[in-house]
């Protein structure tokens, strides 16, 4: 229960954090992609301001080892660059530029982004379970 | 005028790193949005579900509220829904695939120097500047 109680804070702190940076809007996202066209600084200073206490937290974490609530905290990856991170970084980056939203905020808008929102998250979800198809077939592909 | 929207982006993104930092020192996970939505959905991760059930809850419901309660909450969403189903694909197979998105490999992966949080999020940024570059100013799409 308190892991839930937790897990909800956190979630709310996000999304209210994504509201109230601009992340919500498209426009602002399309705008910090769009180089050629009326550049928007705006998605550098939030993540900027984003990366700063996620910075602390890793540092505390490695020195506590353990999580508040009890479980050991997540292990670092192995740092392999496999066909799954290249082609998925590449293909989330041309759904992002299109539609101006990554799954957070399009989550955070979800509630009260009209049709499109639902029609996106649709779509979204449905990519996702689609996923694990195209990731068998590239784990065959030869490194 | 612009800076005004900087100093929220840059308020709003302590707020981001906030929940992330939250969520990684309290209950031991990395705040990752494509990561908490894709493993239940997929069904491959459903150990934890009232953990992940919760996360979304808190992630859809209070914007909700708080669009409701001072207004705002403009997207600017596209209105034709080949371009979203399109992008909407893009971003669920591609988050998958690279297993983690602007939250789990940009903020938390480049704040905890990890090779991977770093090389997707160039690799992104650059796909969506050249799809809006493409798309925006050499074929007029969107």
């Amino acid at each position: 229960m308190r892991r839930a109680i937790f897990a909800a804070l956190a979630g709310g702190l996000f999304g209210a954090g994504l509201l109230v940076s601009g992340m919500t809007d498209t426009s602002k996202v399309q705008g910090w992609l769009d180089v050629f066209g009326a550049w928007d600084a705006t998605l550098a200073f939030v993540m900027g301001g984003a990366i700063l206490p996620m910075a602390i937290a890793w540092r505390v974490a490695a020195r506590r080892g353990v999580a508040g609530l009890g479980n050991p905290l997540p292990a670092r990856a192995e740092p392999r660059l496999d066909h799954g991170l290249i082609l998925g970084s590449l293909l989330f980056g041309a759904g992002w530029g299109l539609a101006g939203l990554c799954p957070g905020p399009a989550l955070a808008v979800a509630g009260f982004g009209g049709w499109g929102a639902g029609l996106f998250l649709l779509a979204m979800a449905a990519g996702m379970v689609a996923a694990p198809i195209l990731r068998r077939r590239l784990d065959r592909l030869p490194a | 005028m612009e800076w005004q929207d900087w100093a929220l982006g840059f308020a709003g993104g302590l707020m981001i790193g906030g929940a992330g930092a939250l969520y990684l020192l309290v209950n031991g996970r990395i705040m990752g949005a494509s990561g908490i939505l894709g493993g239940l959905i997929d069904g491959s991760e459903w150990q934890h579900w009232p953990e992940r059930l919760a996360f979304l809850g808190g992630l859809v419901l209070v914007p909700l509220a708080l669009v409701w309660g001072f207004g705002g909450g403009e997207t600017h969403l596209t209105g034709n829904p080949g371009v979203i189903v399109v992008g909407g694909l893009l971003v669920g197979i591609g988050t998958r695939l690279a297993n983690g998105c602007t939250s789990g490999h940009g903020v938390c992966g480049i704040s905890r120097l990890a090779p991977r949080g770093i090389v997707s999020t160039v690799l992104y940024i650059l796909a969506g500047g050249v799809t809006m570059v493409l798309l925006r100013h050499v074929w007029g799409l969107i």
